[in-house]
């Protein structure tokens, strides 16, 4: 379990994270939702410590991350592993030697056998078991973001961190990594953070959803509550896509059935 | 300017201050040594000739006074050569090609959030992807000078003899007259400096590039461009301090 508890950062004298507190839990999928520019990245960097906060404090399952000393640090940052927005493969590696990669650096009492082994079972897991010799630029984005959850969950992360998932993917790919990284998640427990602005992922993996807006939690809660929450700018936020706004026209004019006609109409006619 | 001085310093502090394993390191630095100096080889050995060359014919086109001895010809190709054009030519272009290399690959890390993975792994990015650069560069840049050196009194012997302005025995001879063995140490030391200077400054302007592919290169030019002022102050300094 991950605790933040009044966390403040400005760049320039402009307030980007104003007074954040929440809870990441354990063996859940946490999404931090809001739009572009509500400070979602800025949190996420201070987490893993890429930043340091102004103001407020982390705690790693009872360990406090923030001003305490490098070796702690150290300590908790490798048992983190991130999924970067672009995947952030090193590209003079084969898809191989990246998985292996933590490895080699973090656990140098393991044997080169163990290490293969345990590339072989990362690369497995994510569906990539043929793309070891390949090197990053010879794969495709989604097949990028599987390579990149296989490197963080190689050195057996307590703490998964995921910036943007789905970004740059198609629909379907996008559902097949979300799905992915919540089987992960429930099968090792361990405690996932995701940012997105993307409600597929909300109403597919959405285990505990924190929703920012200008640098503040306004809603936390599941998915099962999102669509009843009572705040204005979530609701803004869930209903402002084109699709929704459709379903919305479509069942005000013709009822409920109207809904079931939609799923057949071409998309122009929406 | 003092602020940009104090973030090097802590740059090369952080390299150092909490290094990773010595394994790595090892690995790293190979890795490093053969794309900075073999690398470079081919680059090197044709500059240096050719400036070997220049220089004789140049000198041998000055001097044309009777009484001054052909020998002189290639006892100035060998001085100029070994305490200025070997240890600051190979730099310069050491800096151009080398520098920009490490200023973008950093600078593409950076962007590409590299990097950034490197550190939320618990990996000092610095001490990974810097030092073996930097002590890479100081191993290599001397080896290179001394292949600079070399190559360059050869082409002056080839252009010299091959072109009939000088006997091959009056080249020889002047290469042979007066040498001052501490000259070839002070190349050396000249050469290990400019390896710090440009890998260090080279490796800095990378590692803190910041938006995207045009700040990388905006980086690698501006990395040359520092690390050549470097290089010429440098050079007035060694040299007044040295000789």
């Amino acid at each position: 379990m991950i605790e933040i508890s009044n966390l403040e950062k400005s760049f320039d004298g402009n307030q980007v994270l104003k007074g954040i507190s929440c809870t990441l839990e354990t063996g859940k999928c946490n999404l931090l939702l809001g739009g572009s520019g509500t400070g979602k990245s800025v949190l996420l960097s201070c987490i893993v410590g890429l930043m340091k906060p102004d103001l407020g404090s982390i705690t790693f399952d009872g360990t406090v991350y923030t001003n305490s000393k490098v070796e702690i640090r150290q300590e908790i940052r490798r048992k983190i592993g991130m999924l970067f927005q672009g995947s952030a493969l090193f590209d003079s590696m084969t898809v191989a030697k990246n998985v292996e990669f933590p490895l080699q650096m973090l656990t140098p009492d393991m044997s080169p056998e163990e290490r293969r082994d345990r590339v072989e079972f990362c690369l497995k897991r994510v569906g990539l078991e043929n793309a070891g010799n390949k090197m990053p630029s010879e794969i495709s984005g989604g097949m990028k973001k599987r390579v990149g959850i296989a490197r963080a969950i190689a050195p057996n992360c307590t703490y998964l961190f995921c910036d943007e998932p789905n970004s740059g993917l198609d629909p379907a790919t996008s559902i097949k990594i979300d799905e992915l990284i919540y089987e992960i998640t429930h099968e090792y427990n361990i405690t996932t953070a995701i940012i997105t602005h993307d409600m597929n992922s909300v109403v597919g993996i959405g285990d505990h959803i924190i929703f920012l807006h200008q640098g503040k939690k306004l809603w936390d809660g599941d998915k099962e509550h999102i669509l009843n929450a009572e705040v204005p700018e979530l609701r803004e936020f869930i209903f402002s896509s084109s699709l929704v706004r459709a379903a919305k026209r479509v069942e005000q004019e013709d009822g409920p059935q109207g809904l079931e006609h939609l799923a057949h109409e071409p998309l122009s006619e929406l | 300017m003092f602020k940009v001085f104090g973030s090097f310093v802590l740059f090369l502090y952080n390299m150092v201050a909490r290094a990773e394993r010595l394994k790595v390191l090892w690995n790293r630095f190979f890795e490093e040594a053969i794309l900075i100096g073999v690398n470079s080889i081919f680059i090197v050995g044709i500059v240096s000739a050719f400036i070997g060359a220049v220089t004789c014919i140049q000198i041998a086109y000055n001097l044309t006074n009777p009484l001054i001895p052909k020998s002189t010809i290639g006892y100035m190709v060998r001085e100029m050569t070994i305490l200025e054009l070997a240890p600051t030519i190979t730099s310069i272009v050491l800096a151009g090609k080398v520098g920009s290399a490490i200023a973008g690959g950093l600078g593409t890390m950076r962007i590409t959030e590299q990097i950034s993975a490197l550190e939320v792994m618990g990996i000092n990015s610095t001490s990974y992807l810097v030092l073996p650069r930097i002590l890479a560069a100081m191993l290599m840049f001397p080896l290179l000078v001394i292949l600079s050196m070399a190559l360059s009194i050869l082409g002056g012997y080839l252009a010299g003899t091959l072109s009939g302005v000088m006997a091959p025995q009056d080249y020889i001879e002047g290469i042979r007259t007066d040498f001052i063995p501490y000259n070839i140490l002070f190349a050396l030391i000249k050469a290990v400096v400019f390896a710090f200077l440009v890998s260090g400054i080279s490796a800095y302007k990378g590692f803190y590039t910041e938006g995207g592919a045009l700040e990388v290169g905006a980086a690698s030019t501006s990395a040359v461009t520092n690390s050549i002022i470097a290089i010429l102050l440098a050079d007035y300094v060694l040299a007044a301090v040295l000789l």
